[in-house]
């Protein structure tokens, strides 16, 4: 609108030219070199995530295997047959099952400790800078790296068992097929911690210190104050915690390639993209691992779908 | 006197959160590994240099870091050019579809990239033969959406009087951006390279998918063959791995602590506006 008004009442002599820049301006805006600008940014949009995302697709539906480069090959359409393989597989559904009791323990634990250290460090304590600093190494650093000592902390003869004695559990905690995905739950939870907290720190900002004050003139508590003015002034950031957990947790790939040994013992701690990559790669069947891609991803929606239902509920 | 709970909530915290890589260190020092409590402190008749020779032997640190670095650079060159004229468009220019283009950037950052790893897999590798290479390693995270979003954040809150002069003097938009919008929001472009660094240092899943050439694999995907393959046969296979983990580590965490304020006060504003 505004390109409109800017250029249509062109000055007298020059009406011509000013009639087609605002022609022009009118379809092309009024900075037409912009599309110029962002053409490459566009470009590896359209490549890297358009172009994948709706061959992931068209490969779930086709019968595709790979070949040499430029082979032409009949790649039948095979409708479902795909996806029934996929879900009639027990080493998926498995899988899947996996990243549920990844999530059910990941995301709450998060969601708790990352608010609960945010609430401590918004205040003015001693060595603040210090703690911020120490809670965000986890997560700048390389999981590859820090899943090497974990390792050495959580095998069978390592500092973990060695401190618990004989409370240590039995198979060790990788390798126990009930404790490895927990394990790794935990891990991931610990990883992350600090970006939430972050996200959690920029939201308590945004809560009126004047709700505080009433409340404790009310004679709430701090516990009650906690509950009744900081929980549900930061609830647009725990949906936003909540939904980038989900994402980050079914993502999970490096986690049990390492950790347990490429989702072992025997496919307990396996996640989908473990099996996608397996499937998909390892076995040469890019039109499974597709299949499985596409079935994750529509979980995930369903399910962040459900959780922004759930938490945003909560407010009325 | 009161116990100051909250204090101690937070070095219980920091505690968990440090102590693993204060054992990486401890661990890669060590001649013999000791899981036991001690074993948490240094020893002097225990500790050598020996691990960082044992990887440096197995993996070849010079070569890893230095793909890393290639694959992390290329990744950061990419974004600091294509996005920040994109960021910059998106936040200064009008022109049709502009919020088409700020959409799309928004919805890219939910979509899984694993579910990509299959297709991208088979065009990068299947079709254009870009197995083991630089560029089949970068080319999917050539330019990163969330540095764009920080650099069209930071270009919005210039006053647009300052464009509107250079327009007048007839300035190219190339020239304004360069000249004027490129110097005053110097703070953005760390913080973008900042967060564009940890992306591709860190990176495990595609890299190893792409390179099977042991010279072309980044030092994450090098250590983490040395995991899963080689490390059973080494004499001190812990401290190996965990000497390799270090150097891995280093980088990223000693960049992040000597800019700590730029990182945090980015991740801060995506958070809020997010």
């Amino acid at each position: 609108m505004s390109s409109r008004l800017a250029t249509a009442p062109s000055p007298t002599g020059s009406a011509r030219p000013a009639g087609r820049r605002g022609l022009l301006g009118t379809v092309l805006g009024k900075q037409p070199i912009g599309s110029a600008f962002v053409a490459p940014y566009l470009v590896f949009l359209a490549a890297i995530f358009a172009y994948p995302l709706a061959f992931a697709v068209y490969m779930s539906f086709h019968d595709y295997f790979f070949t040499a480069p430029g082979a032409i090959v009949d790649r039948p359409f095979v409708g479902f047959d795909n996806y029934v393989t996929v879900l009639s597989d027990p080493a998926v559904r498995r899988s899947f099952l996996n990243v549920g009791i990844f999530l059910v323990i990941n995301v709450p634990l998060t969601v708790i400790l990352s608010l609960v250290l945010a609430y401590g460090l918004n205040s003015a304590i001693r060595w603040r800078t210090f703690f911020r600093v120490s809670y965000y190494v986890p997560y700048v650093a390389a999981s590859v790296a820090v899943v090497g000592v974990w390792l050495f902390l959580f095998n069978e003869n390592g500092l973990v068992n060695t401190v618990l004695g004989p409370l240590a559990p039995s198979p060790s905690w990788l390798v126990n097929s009930k404790l490895a995905m927990p394990t790794i739950a935990i891990y991931v939870t610990w990883k992350q911690l600090g970006f939430f907290i972050l996200l959690y720190l920029a939201a308590l900002q945004n809560v009126s210190k004047d709700l505080y004050e009433a409340a404790s003139m009310d004679g709430a508590g701090r516990i009650k104050s906690f509950w009744n003015v900081t929980v549900p002034g930061v609830r647009p950031a725990t949906t936003l915690v909540v939904l980038l957990a989900t994402v980050t947790g079914a993502n999970l790939f490096t986690e049990p390639y390492l950790l347990t040994g490429g989702g072992g013992p025997n496919g307990a701690s396996a996640s989908p993209v473990l099996v996608m990559y397996q499937k998909g790669i390892e076995q040469g069947n890019p039109d499974i691992g597709s299949a499985i891609g596409v079935l994750l991803v529509i979980g995930v929606l369903l399910l962040a779908l459900i959780e922004r239902r759930f938490v945003s509920k909560e407010d009325r | 006197m009161k116990i100051p709970w909250r204090f101690i909530t937070l070095l219980l915290g920091a505690f968990v959160f440090l102590f693993p890589f204060y054992y990486m260190l401890i661990g890669s020092l060590q001649a013999e590994p000791d899981p036991t409590v001690r074993g948490a402190f240094p020893e002097p008749g225990n500790l050598t240099g020996e691990n960082y020779v044992e990887i440096d032997k197995a993996i070849s640190l010079g070569q890893s870091l230095l793909n890393s670095g290639i694959f992390t650079g290329g990744v950061i060159l990419g974004t600091m050019v294509f996005g920040v004229l994109a960021g910059y468009a998106l936040a200064r220019l009008q022109f049709r579809g502009r919020g088409v283009v700020f959409s799309l950037m928004l919805l890219v950052q939910v979509v899984p990239f694993q579910l990509l790893t299959i297709p991208l897999y088979v065009m990068i590798v299947r079709s254009y033969g870009l197995a083991d290479s630089y560029l089949g390693m970068i080319a999917p995270f050539a330019i990163n959406s969330v540095a764009v979003f920080i650099f069209r954040q930071y270009f919005l809150q210039l006053p647009q009087e300052l464009f509107d002069a250079a327009r007048i003097d007839g300035a190219s938009e190339l020239n304004t951006l360069w000249r004027i919008a490129i110097p005053l929001v110097r703070p953005a472009l760390l913080t973008g390279v900042l967060v564009t660094f940890i992306g591709p240092w860190n990176e495990f899943l595609w890299p190893f998918l792409i390179t099977k050439q042991q010279d072309l694999q980044p030092l994450a995907v090098s250590l983490s063959n040395y995991l899963t393959t080689v490390s059973a046969r080494a004499a001190n296979p812990f401290g190996a791995v965990l000497a390799g983990a270090c150097v891995l580590a280093a980088p990223a965490v000693a960049l992040f602590i000597a800019f700590q304020r730029q990182f945090i006060s980015s991740s801060l504003e995506s958070g809020v506006k997010g």
